[in-house]
Formats: structure tokens, sequence, C-alpha cells
């Protein structure tokens, strides 16, 4: 008796190949919308988003470039990862400049991760897009 | 202004971060919601281990 083969689940592999990766990066979720996985997108989306506003509502510092401390640009490439969101509290001027309470602390912890996660969900996307992850 | 209790900031912060790592180390629905819990167990779990470390050093 014949038996069909067994196939790998084929990538979805039309169009920009690092859209999932880059949309994913800008607005937490969106890349988990490319790969039309739209409940991981949705929890994606409101944990990164609402972390990222608890932690400004704690008066956290939003890490800024050019400031020449080792630290400091390790605190801005982690706040960068949340990419919309960062650039919208920049403009707004919605992060505090200095630490001064120990909530602002929690809060800058919450900032870096949101971001630090945000990274991990836009490289999960990017595996779906590309088949690697199913 | 938003000023919770650092257990309260535990709480929030594993709640996040384990939503996030299910969804991102796992491939079956299964596996997230079980893995999403393991870390949120470990989260909470340390913090309250490590407190009561610091009680009893402190003591």
């Amino acid at each position: 008796m014949a038996s069909r083969a067994q196939t790998p689940a084929q990538p979805q592999t039309q169009g920009f190949l690092y859209s999932a990766l880059l949309l994913g990066w800008l607005i937490p979720g969106a890349g988990h919308l490319v790969t039309r996985h739209w409940i991981r997108a949705a929890l994606v989306f409101l944990s990164i988003t609402l972390m990222f506003s608890l932690g400004l509502a704690m008066q956290a510092k939003v890490y800024s470039p050019g400031t020449g401390d080792p630290l400091d640009v390790l605190g801005f490439c982690a706040d960068l990862g949340t990419g919309v969101l960062y650039f919208i509290a920049r403009v707004f001027s919605l992060g505090q400049p200095t630490v001064q309470l120990v909530t602002a602390d929690y809060g800058t912890k919450f900032v870096v991760v949101a971001g630090l996660l945000n990274f991990i969900a836009a490289v999960d996307a990017h595996n779906l897009r590309i088949g690697r992850k199913v | 202004m938003l000023t919770p209790s650092h257990f309260t900031s535990v709480l929030l912060f594993a709640t996040f971060a384990s939503v996030v790592f299910g969804i991102t180390q796992r491939s079956t629905t299964r596996g997230m919601v079980r893995y999403g819990i393991y870390c949120w167990v470990l989260f909470v779990g340390s913090v309250i281990a490590a407190s009561w470390l610091m009680y009893i050093v402190r003591k």
C-alpha cells in the first residue's frame, strides 16, 4: 500500500525575507502578525507594551546615545529593542534623565528588559517566517 | 506616578517575561503554556527563596 511521504512545512518565502524581523523589532508582535500567528502576536504586543509603559509610569530612565558611559551604551542598545516605543518615549520626553527613586530603578529594568524581550520575539518571528520554526 | 512594592514588581516582571519566553522558546501551544508557567514559578520562587535567605542572614 502506498503511503504519503512526510514533507516538512513549506516556509513562507514570498516577499522580503526579513520583513518579520524588521516589523517585529519596530512594533512588538508585528512580526508574528506577518507569519499569521494572531494570538502570539497579541500576547507579545501586550506583554512588551505593558512592560514598557509600566516602566515609564515608574519614572524609568530612558537611555540616550552619546553619553560616553559604556553602561549607558548597553542600556541604550537594550532600550532600542522596543523599536517605535523607544522613539515615542524620546520624542515626547517620557522617561527621566536620572534614577531618583527605588521604583524608578525597577522601571528602568522594565524598559530595558522589554527591549531585550522584543529582540527575542523578533528573532522568533523571523524563524517562523523562514520555516526554521513551525 | 506608579510606585508598586518590590514583590508586585517581581510578579509583573515574571508574568510579562514568562509570556514572551513561553511563546518564543517552544513550538506547541501546550509546550508554551507549560514552559511559561515553569519560568514564572522559577522567577517568583527564586525571589522568595532569596528573600528568606537574606532574612535569615540578617537575623
